[in-house]
């Protein structure tokens, strides 16, 4: 009735049968496609700004001088215009956020730091647009309605100086600001929990005050976790294209005052891309793709090596 | 005694944490809030129904916004969620070699990338060869956003599984393969399930990538070779318009995308939780 | 050497302390002759939430003395440990009453930050913090302002000598804290309490993951340091306790049984339960 297969051939047929050989095939081809994607990305970036690069040069990134009408291409004022806002973002939003973390890490019961913790990672899933939204009819007249307020305190500096129209680096800066927080305060909430209660033990047994504790062994204890927040929050912010667009400006030039306008380079590739022509216009918005592609992987990197490793170093 | 600097110290920096926080939950209450006083409840039935109309006239929609964004959702999860769940497998079950380690760091940096570089990827890949803006390469760029995110999910939620689980079923018989699709996964559907819900919400928002994609259409688009609305876009382009009642349509649309986003959101971390998993 | 061989107490009177099968009372007027009476508690009681961990606690811990608290796990003996310095109040869920004396003061009056001051605590596992030596050591001095900018190195160097480091670290003070062995960390973190200066230095079970050098060299520490100090030392050891002890109370079940010389809770108990220990019945 039945009559065993032997011999290689058979052999095979048996394994193809099991599926596992199948399997391993389909699943590999699927984390291979993902290898075959990402190196594409970067060759279709690199290939279709030849033009500029080969025009320009290194000196694309340091040329300030954008003129679509006179082919002059330079990146400056958008690498400047990015730094700026999420260096901005990043000096409002890590007090904020670290303050926050620690409350809900140190101080809240857990119910409801974990129900509040829920409302702000919320707050992550808010799409762009809507902040741009909220930017331009929300934010903006609010800002012009403080700039009085705002001058009288920093006017001095040179930072704050100058005509104010509501779109500006500061706006931008500011938007970014309500938009990266949720990061930081996620992660940092998080390491800071991990951090054993030995060492607030110690500190407190010595006759620290709760905010003494906190301040110099639990948050010194918890830093590589919290400066990967920050990176993560960085990165995050470099790219944000929609709610930036409609508030920094859009004035390719560089300004020392944060009320001036600015320009990032997520958001000039948002508003030229659809209507350049010619090669090098648009090879040069694509080479500012590739300088944003850069940028966000080196810091993507640094925060994932540092997370990484407190979540390593607190359990051990 | 404690010196009263200290004492000082203490209160004053622990209270304010407790208003950083306050700050930081006000703000999305004021959002929500907000949305719904200026989009919700000016909300009228032809925003479902009815198309875009020329500028200064009243009762246009944006049925052809909800219609596309569909469209370009369903062909993303199609490019995205096959590839990112299979790529999530080989990692769980087949994985551990360094030839891992680089697809993972890949799929990192992948999720690092800014969506508007996704956007010019799909349009060099796309809309430059085919001369023209599409649903299909608006469906790419989405799609491709998705894959990291599914990847992950999809490793994190298989990992969860216990061993004891794969155990019991190899020492039945089953190759591993059988135990992967008749064990392991049934056993990580909620979680995977709902990483595919999340994954969705998140590029339903999207914007940058599809302004030059599948770039915008004030009518109906056919096929997967036009141009066509989304809803995000044509929210973006209403709100920079100069026009009052195409800003007031922007308010609604917002309030109704948001309403989706967190409403799906609220309801796949509930799940979650509620199986002791963590929402990423 | 042991406790038999320093001046210390005398042997207490056995009349009052025999025959009780109810937890122990001991009145001001039953101290052995020559005692002063650091620590005391009366009637303390101690709730995790609804369960009942101390139960009518009343006892004496006696100036410059080592007084050590025996007992299998989960006695409460750590629990009484910790509500000598209210380190117990980071737990939600703890409640206290009864009387805490610290020489005639209240512990519950005084400012909870000044009271960790006076009594110091080291832990069970070494938790050095994330710093290099010295600012492990001259972090309590920093935050109470007890020792000037100045005189701040001086300070650190006595603190590690007192905890018999010095020699060990003295060429790497700025290193970090976590490159040295356990057993010299947990010394790190015995000068670190030093360094604020306590009346009291409570030990819980500050040997039990330590090698039996690094804990012979800690047990010596404890003979140099009850001259300056007075110290209390919870351990799962009972040869440990015999040999550093001046005192030993048994705790079962969250009831002290018995507390006398650590000779006569050796030699002579007066309790069966505290014999049973002893001998190894259980525990």
């Amino acid at each position: 009735m039945n009559t065993r297969p032997s011999g290689p051939v058979s052999a095979l047929w048996q394994r193809l049968r099991s599926g596992d050989d199948i399997a391993y095939v389909i699943t590999l081809t699927s984390a291979l496609t993902i290898l075959a994607l990402t190196a594409l990305l970067v060759f279709e970036l690199y290939k279709n700004s030849a033009v500029p690069r080969h025009q320009f040069g290194w000196s694309f990134l340091v040329t300030s001088t954008w003129d679509p009408v006179a082919g002059q291409f330079g990146a400056l004022p958008f690498i400047y215009g990015t730094v700026v806002t999420s260096t901005l973002a990043l000096f409002m939003a890590i007090p904020l956020g670290l303050g926050a973390a620690i409350f809900l890490a140190e101080l809240a019961p857990s119910r409801i730091s974990n129900a509040l913790t829920f409302l702000i990672e919320l707050l992550a899933a808010v799409p762009s647009v809507i902040f741009g939204l909220l930017g331009i009819f929300v934010l903006v007249p609010a800002l012009i309605a403080l700039e009085p307020a705002i001058r009288s305190v920093l006017g001095w500096t040179p930072l704050f100086s100058g005509p104010f129209y509501g779109v500006s680096m500061f706006s931008a800066g500011v938007v970014l600001t309500v938009m990266i927080i949720p990061f930081i305060i996620s992660i940092s909430r998080e390491v800071i929990l991990a951090v054993p209660a030995e060492q607030r033990d110690g500190a407190l047994a010595l006759g620290a005050t709760k905010w003494e504790t906190t301040w110099d062994v639990v948050i010194p204890f918890a830093r590589q976790g919290i400066m990967g927040s920050i990176f993560l929050a960085l990165a995050r912010s470099l790219g944000e294209t929609m709610a930036v667009t409609v508030v920094i400006g859009n004035d390719p030039a560089i300004h020392a005052s944060l009320f001036a306008p600015g320009y990032s380079i997520a958001a000039v590739i948002a508003n030229e891309f659809a209507e350049a022509t010619g090669d090098l216009y648009l090879g040069s918005l694509i080479e500012l793709g590739l300088v944003l592609f850069g940028l966000t992987i080196v810091i993507n990197g640094l925060a994932r090596v540092l997370v990484l490793s407190t979540t390593k170093k607190g359990a051990s | 005694m404690l010196s009263v600097r200290r004492r000082a110290v203490n209160a004053v920096m622990l209270s304010l944490t407790g208003v950083c926080t306050l700050l930081a939950v006000g703000t999305l209450l004021f959002i929500l809030g907000y949305l719904f006083v200026h989009g919700g409840t000016s909300l009228t039935m032809n925003f479902f129904t009815k198309l875009p109309t020329p500028v200064g006239e009243l009762g246009g929609g944006m049925a052809n916004a909800l219609l596309g964004s569909a469209k370009l959702l369903l062909l993303a999860t199609c490019i995205g969620v096959p590839i990112g769940f299979l790529g999530g497998v080989y990692l769980a079950e087949f994985g551990g070699s360094s030839f891992s380690f680089v697809v993972r760091y890949t799929t990192d940096l992948l999720n690092g990338v800014p969506s508007i570089v996704i956007g010019i990827f799909a349009y060099t890949l796309i809309v430059l060869p085919q001369g023209h803006f599409s649903t299909l390469s608006g469906g790419l760029a989405l799609g491709v956003m998705m894959i990291p995110i599914a990847i992950r999910s999809s490793e994190d939620f298989l990992r969860a599984v216990p061993v004891s689980l794969r155990e019991g079923a190899m020492a039945l018989g089953a190759s591993k393969a059988k135990t992967i699709f008749t064990v392991v996964i049934p056993a990580a559907k909620a979680g995977l399930i709902t990483g595919i819900m999340l994954n969705v919400a998140r590029v339903a928002g999207e914007t940058a990538p599809l302004i030059f994609t599948a770039f915008g259409n004030r009518y109906w688009s056919t096929g997967w070779e036009q141009p066509t609305a989304s809803l995000p876009v044509m929210i973006y382009t209403y709100a920079i318009s100069p026009y009052a009642d195409w800003k007031q349509q922007a308010w609604s649309a917002g309030f109704v995308l948001l309403m989706l986003v967190l409403t799906i959101n609220i309801f796949a971390r509930m799940i979650l939780s509620k199986r002791g998993h963590a929402a990423r | 050497m042991s406790p038999m061989q320093t001046p210390g107490p005398q042997p207490a009177s056995d009349v009052t302390m025999r025959s009780q099968t109810l937890p122990m009372q001991m009145a001001e007027e039953n101290k052995p002759a020559g005692e002063q009476s650091k620590l005391s508690t009366k009637n303390l009681n101690f709730h995790y939430g609804a369960f009942q961990a101390l139960h009518a606690i009343s006892m004496q811990v006696y100036a410059n003395r080592v007084t050590a608290f025996i007992g299998p796990s989960g006695c409460g003996k750590s629990t009484f440990l910790r509500t000598l310095n209210r380190m117990y109040e980071t737990i939600r869920t703890a409640r206290v009453d009864g009387e805490i004396l610290l020489d005639t003061e209240d512990i519950f009056k005084l400012e909870v930050s000044e009271l960790r001051r006076r009594v110091g605590m080291v832990f069970q596992r070494p938790n050095p913090f994330p710093k290099s030596i010295f600012d492990n050591i001259a972090y309590g001095p920093r935050i109470n302002g007890s020792v000037s900018r100045s005189g701040i190195k001086d300070h650190v160097e006595q603190s590690l000598r007192r905890a018999a480091l010095w020699d060990e670290v003295k060429d790497k003070l700025h290193d970090s804290a976590y490159g040295l062995s356990g057993g010299q960390q947990q010394r790190l973190c015995i000068a670190r309490a030093l360094a604020v200066n306590p009346e009291v230095l409570l030990l819980d079970e500050p040997c039990s993951s330590l090698d039996p050098i690094a804990t012979a060299k800690i047990e010596d520490l404890i003979f140099q340091l009850k001259d300056s100090c007075t110290i209390v030392i919870v351990t799962h050891n009972m040869q440990q306790a015999a040999r550093v002890a001046d005192y030993t109370g048994f705790f079962l079940m969250g009831k002290l049984i018995e507390f006398d010389n650590t000779t006569v809770i050796f030699k002579n108990p007066a309790k069966k339960e505290t014999e049973d220990y002893i001998t190894g019945r259980f525990g």
